[in-house]
């Protein structure tokens, strides 16, 4: 297989009685091996972009090809190569855990002796043996999302989609998961997931790419991305209004202090307002004299917080709004 | 369909392989829950055939002979109610709520084999149900009508009942969100079985001409008929070649809008 394992080109998907488009033209490729994120806020286009992908969304416009298969000329064989743990649970709930995943392998083809031992292999890697026999209506999320995962790799996909994989997962589940999630990439099965979790994208993901409204803003490492950003550092001022003095000019006068390479409104909220500003040197000795600056236009302080930019940043940089 | 160009031979025989599979499935979850599936299908024209055909017969308030008549009116019934309640239940908790079908929808098939499937299982469903009525109308009834030489036209009408409701229960699955579902089902479920002349042949009904032709318009209707002719020629029925014709015309339009709305529900 030549090329990347999965490429999408100039992909569009409007749904009907859709004023816009829920993906606006994105262009992407996966390396194989690769651990791919796509990183946006709910509604930015994701999930339809996965399901492209995974043959269940037809595209208005542009193609998409998954492990050497045009998804949507060969459906079939695209199916057999790929896998897709889904939001929610979708477990069948008329069968045994284990056989939710044997007859996985059925459907795709595994023989009968195979289905059994690769089962039970998964059952056990997943701490879910003990459990094997049960329905899945009684599991917590944390044990659904695993037996998603299994079942997945009944058939040794090559390309592996998660969407929100670890969404509403507790943290110790969700680190299983992402233990999981490395393994698999360390065996060379590409996957792709998708999550509004920034520190998840940033942790994970070898590539991230950043969905708003349908339309890529950036892609790259998450490390690149960040030193993408004006500053080194960041300080996050959130102030309220004391006086009825002149606001105006307020972000110029913070923008034009030593040090301050860029900045952003996080948010604007009647009287409060939170400013994020992108430093270079110590942050520390601007909070004096960005307190001065605010007070001069009648500003209270009431928190203040220093840190590293982080993809959230990126996101607030690149959108002028907070990932959530 | 773009999907046909790229189908190769080995192509085929894996969505064969796929097909089974699925359909083995299903047969799986029927027998792991034999008795409820027992008690589901055989309790209403259980007692539809007791009420009917043994106490009002003993009170003496239906002529003898109506039990004959009516034994093949409700094996169409039962055939049909069946294969319908298989396809369209799950189908509708499937798609719109629990989203269990999507794991089938996934495997490496073309979409509308997952739908076949369906219709065939509801269908194999159907005739099992039917094929347990048998002896229970022997122990109800005493005894029932039966004509050896008449199995090839008796099989093949229970087939096309069974394919009938299948492809009913398929537009209603894809049709139907789950928070409809009772109203849907009460108002398209009890007219359809009321109307489609199990428990009276249609030409009896020359009497009560309005309610004739209404029947005339349900498909079921024709099933009851078709069985009436392969079990009771003697009683005065629909003939058979119109029966012949209007089964298969109606199972290929309900599956064709059934199948529509299947890849209406299956892909965005």
């Amino acid at each position: 297989m030549n090329g990347p394992t999965v490429e999408v080109r100039e992909l569009v998907k409007r749904y009907p009685r859709s004023p816009v488009d829920a993906v606006a033209g994105i262009s992407f490729a996966v390396e194989q091996g690769e651990l791919f994120g796509l990183l946006g806020p709910n509604g930015a286009g994701k999930t339809t972009t996965v399901g492209v992908l995974t043959t269940r969304v037809r595209p208005t416009g542009g193609t998409a090809r998954v492990a050497g298969v045009d998804v949507l000329r060969e459906p079939v064989r695209a199916r057999s190569r790929l896998a897709v743990v889904p939001q929610r649970s979708n477990l069948d709930r008329s069968l045994s855990i284990r056989n939710n995943l044997v007859f996985h392998a059925a459907y795709h083809g595994v023989p009968a002796r195979e289905r059994s031992a690769r089962a039970d292999d998964l059952l056990a890697q997943f701490g879910l043996a003990d459990r094997a026999d049960s329905k899945p209506d009684l599991l917590s999320g944390g044990q659904s999302q695993r037996i998603m995962i299994a079942r997945a790799l009944m058939h040794q996909p090559l390309v592996l989609f998660l969407d929100e994989p670890t969404t509403g997962l507790d943290p110790a589940a969700r680190l299983f998961v992402w233990d999981r999630l490395r393994e698999l990439k360390e065996r060379g099965v590409t996957l792709v997931l998708t999550t509004h979790d920034m520190h998840e994208a940033a942790t994970l993901a070898d590539r991230v790419a950043i969905m708003d409204h349908g339309k890529l803003l950036a892609i790259d490492t998450p490390e690149a991305l960040v030193r993408s950003l004006p500053g080194a550092a960041t300080l996050e001022l959130a102030t309220e209004r004391r006086e009825d003095a002149a606001a105006d000019g307020l972000l110029d006068a913070l923008r034009t202090l030593p040090g301050v390479e860029g900045l952003e409104q996080v948010e604007a909220d009647g009287e409060r307002r939170r400013i994020r500003l992108y430093v270079t040197g110590a942050a520390p000795l601007l909070v004096a004299p960005a307190a001065s600056a605010l007070a001069e236009r009648g500003f209270g302080l009431t928190d203040v917080k220093l840190g590293d930019p982080s993809l959230e940043d990126v996101f607030i940089h690149l959108t002028g709004r907070a990932l959530r | 369909m773009s999907a046909v160009a790229g189908v190769t031979a080995a192509s085929a025989t894996t969505q064969r392989s796929a097909f089974f599979a699925v359909l083995r499935r299903d047969l799986y979850v029927t027998w792991s829950e034999l008795p409820v599936f027992l008690a589901q299908v055989i309790l209403q024209p259980f007692f539809l055939l007791f009420v009917f055909g043994k106490v009002l017969r003993s009170l003496g308030y239906t002529r003898g002979g109506y039990a004959d008549l009516l034994f093949p009116g409700l094996l169409a019934l039962t055939a049909v109610i069946t294969s319908m309640q298989t396809l369209s239940f799950p189908l509708v908790v499937e798609f719109g709520w629990t989203k269990e079908i999507e794991d089938r929808l996934l495997a490496p098939m073309r979409t509308g084999l997952v739908a076949l499937e369906k219709l065939v299982f509801a269908t194999l469903k159907a005739l099992i149900a039917t094929a347990v009525m048998i002896p229970i109308g022997i122990l109800v009834l005493g005894s029932i009508p039966w004509r050896w030489s008449a199995m090839p036209l008796f099989v093949g009408v229970l087939v096309l009942a069974s394919l009938l409701g299948a492809s009913i229960g398929l537009v209603l699955g894809t049709l139907v969100t789950p928070n409809r579902i009772n109203i849907v089902f009460s108002l398209v479920f009890t007219p359809l079985l009321f109307t489609g002349c199990s428990q009276y042949p249609w030409p009896s009904l020359a009497r009560l001409r309005w309610f004739q032709v209404i029947t005339a318009a349900n498909p079921i209707t024709y099933a009851s008929e078709g069985l009436r002719a392969a079990l009771v020629p003697q009683v005065p029925h629909i003939a058979t070649w119109i029966s012949l014709i209007v089964l298969p015309t109606a199972i290929l339009a309900l599956s064709a809008v059934g199948l529509r709305g299947f890849y209406r529900r299956a892909l965005d």
